[in-house]
């Protein structure tokens, strides 16, 4: 085996560790424990409000249009923050670079202004 | 401490740039002008820009003639002969699919200018993808092909069809790009860099053939198979193809195949060409499956988009042949290949657009019954495209078919060579039966409906069909000067 690969068979071990702790524990706890089913112990546990009808049911698309403009410019974000760091190293090149970013990001929001996603009726 | 940053050479991006720009200008077009627009109107820009970007796409051609064949921009980029040639594969793509989608769209009321953004997007993608000399960067132009795809598969939104269309090429696609990715980070392991060329010097240093290479090495054809709908990974295509927007279909077809077939030419040719005795035999298998699945499954079908989705399965198995030889003449008849099967196919597609009527859902072989009688131009302009695609003699086709075979022969693979012509016997009987449907006379007036509609051409449909056609018959005659063209156009030894 090569070197290389051996160093891969610590992360196989850990993995595997990690499986047989988790199982064990579980198994153990399982094979300890009374079962009483009661319909209460399956609700989601002090996660606000119970929830009514089924995990499948309708949202407005609305909601899904928001979210890909709170996406778009999430990323915006994950990229500025970097250069944010680095930016007196990569001076006016990276600032120019930059704006052109934003730009072509902003005309995606002028796009989505313009199609009168914007208002909620 | 300044960070080195390395010198950008505009020029050789420019093509993508003007497309891309382009993109841009249309989006914001189209809401600001919304429907004051004229007739046709995003249409012709769309042409226009795709014609803009030839211009310094013959500039580079001129320069590569020159002897200035280079990488640029940390050679991630490289401009040769071969990256030149799918520019101009790419542009004649949109022309042909912009002018046909002007009456398409009208008919089915889904004008505005987003069809063309995503259009002209999509092909600022595959133009990456053909210059891209770092496997990160033709990641790029992978990505930034397939989603502007995915959207254009379902932009027919109420038609149930085109919507699972979408989805399936989203899933799928996702999953695809998820193999690439994971073939380029075992490539990088083994050789230490993602760039072509770091590959390529690595590997004729190191005759090097362990299995995280050749793991790679299948990760990337699983990812690059996908995306030309090669067999085994083929599943999609015919229910993506039959799904979509007509129109979109054959761009689709076309575009696609060409920006992933020229990432599947330059990796396994420029960057791993010495470890050719290693991907061969795959390559091999894939082109066999492709070709006999690909035209057994399209004789069952009696859908005639369906069966063109299968028919494009066998075609990518032609240039598989014509990648398998791994020689110049197995390169140049590839191309060639692509280069031909682009307007063959856009063109077929574009008949298939008219004859389906508003509804864009009836594409069944009995609504071509007759078609010779109501339309004789259109069912002759597509029986030149079936022929084409069968390979007679006298259009673009043959050519196309004769190239990559007779490289298959040079280079030995005489089984591959037979099984080519196989298919395309195969393949014959299919296309011939739509020819012999529309040359049938209906029978009785009172037939179906669909078979006595009348069908309504298009200005630009026409123009899109008319140059297909030129195309077609005018390449079968004087093949010279495109063949000369994919002879000049050499990958960039690195």
């Amino acid at each position: 085996m090569s070197d290389f690969l051996r160093q891969y068979l610590t992360v196989a071990i850990f993995g595997g560790a990690a499986v047989m702790m988790v199982g064990l524990m579980l198994g153990a706890g399982r094979l300890v424990r009374p079962t009483r089913p009661q319909p209460e112990k399956y609700l989601n546990y002090e996660c606000g409000v119970d929830p009514v009808g089924t995990g499948w049911s309708q949202s407005h698309v609305r909601y899904y249009i928001y979210a890909l403009l709170f996406v778009m410019f999430d990323v915006e974000a994950v990229f500025i923050f970097p250069w944010a760091v680095r930016l007196d190293a990569m001076a006016v090149f990276g600032l120019i670079e930059m704006l052109i970013f934003i730009l072509i990001l902003a005309l995606g929001l002028l796009y989505a202004w313009r199609k009168g996603v914007l208002r909620w009726i | 401490m300044p960070v080195q940053l390395p010198p950008v050479d505009w020029t050789t991006i420019a093509p993508e740039g003007i497309f891309f720009v382009g993109g841009l200008v249309l989006l914001l077009g189209g809401v600001f002008v919304g429907r004051r627009a004229p007739r046709g109107l995003w249409s012709v820009a769309t042409v226009v820009v795709a014609l803009l970007a030839l211009w310094p796409t013959f500039h580079l051609w001129h320069q590569i003639n020159g002897g200035h064949a280079r990488t640029a921009i940390a050679n991630a980029i490289v401009i040769d002969g071969f990256a030149v040639f799918f520019f101009v594969v790419v542009v004649s793509t949109v022309v042909l699919g912009a002018l046909l989608a002007d009456g398409y769209l009208r008919r089915e009321g889904l004008e505005g200018s987003e069809y063309y953004v995503l259009m002209l997007l999509s092909a600022s993608g595959a133009m990456l993808m053909a210059s891209a000399n770092d496997l990160i960067v033709v990641f790029l132009g992978l990505e930034i092909l397939s989603i502007a795809l995915y959207t254009l598969a379902g932009y027919q939104q109420r038609r149930a069809g085109s919507q699972e269309a979408a989805i399936k090429y989203f899933v799928l696609g996702a999953f695809s790009s998820a193999f690439f990715l994971y073939g380029i980070a075992l490539i990088y392991g083994t050789t230490g860099s993602t760039n072509l060329g770091d590959i390529a010097a690595f590997l004729r240093d190191n005759a090097l053939t362990n299995g995280m290479l050749l793991a790679g090495l299948a990760l990337l054809l699983v990812g690059l198979g996908f995306k030309v709908a090669a067999v085994p990974f083929h599943m999609w295509t015919p229910d993506v193809y039959q799904g979509a927007p007509t129109p979109a279909t054959g761009f689709m077809a076309a575009a696609a195949k060409a920006g992933g077939f020229a990432a599947l030419l330059r990796i396994f040719i420029s960057a791993f060409g010495n470890n050719r005795l290693d991907w061969q035999p795959i390559v091999w298998a894939l082109a066999v499956l492709s070709l006999l699945v690909g035209s057994v499954l399209a004789v069952v079908q009696t859908d005639v988009k369906r069966m063109l989705a299968y028919s494009s399965i066998a075609h990518a198995g032609y240039v598989l042949v014509g990648l398998q030889a791994a020689t110049s003449r197995g390169l140049a008849g590839a191309l060639f290949y692509l280069f031909a099967y682009a307007f063959m196919i856009i063109g077929s597609f574009g008949v298939v657009t008219l004859v389906a009527r508003r509804g864009d859902d009836d594409h069944a072989l009995d609504t071509y019954r007759g078609l010779a009688y109501r339309r004789p131009a259109l069912a002759m302009t597509f029986t030149v495209f079936l022929l084409a695609q069968t390979g007679v003699p006298l259009t673009s086709g043959f050519l196309a078919k004769f190239y990559v075979i007779s490289a298959a022969v040079e280079a030995r693979s005489y089984a591959l060579a037979i099984i080519a012509m196989v298919a395309a016997v195969i393949a014959a009987f299919f296309y011939l039966r739509i020819v012999i449907v529309m040359y049938a006379r209906p029978e009785g007036a009172e037939d179906s409906p669909a078979a006595t509609a009348p069908v309504p051409i298009a200005v630009g449909a026409g123009v899109s069909l008319a140059i297909a056609l030129g195309f077609t018959l005018v390449v079968g005659f004087l093949p010279s000067a495109v063949f000369d063209f994919a002879r000049h156009a050499t990958l960039l030894r690195l």
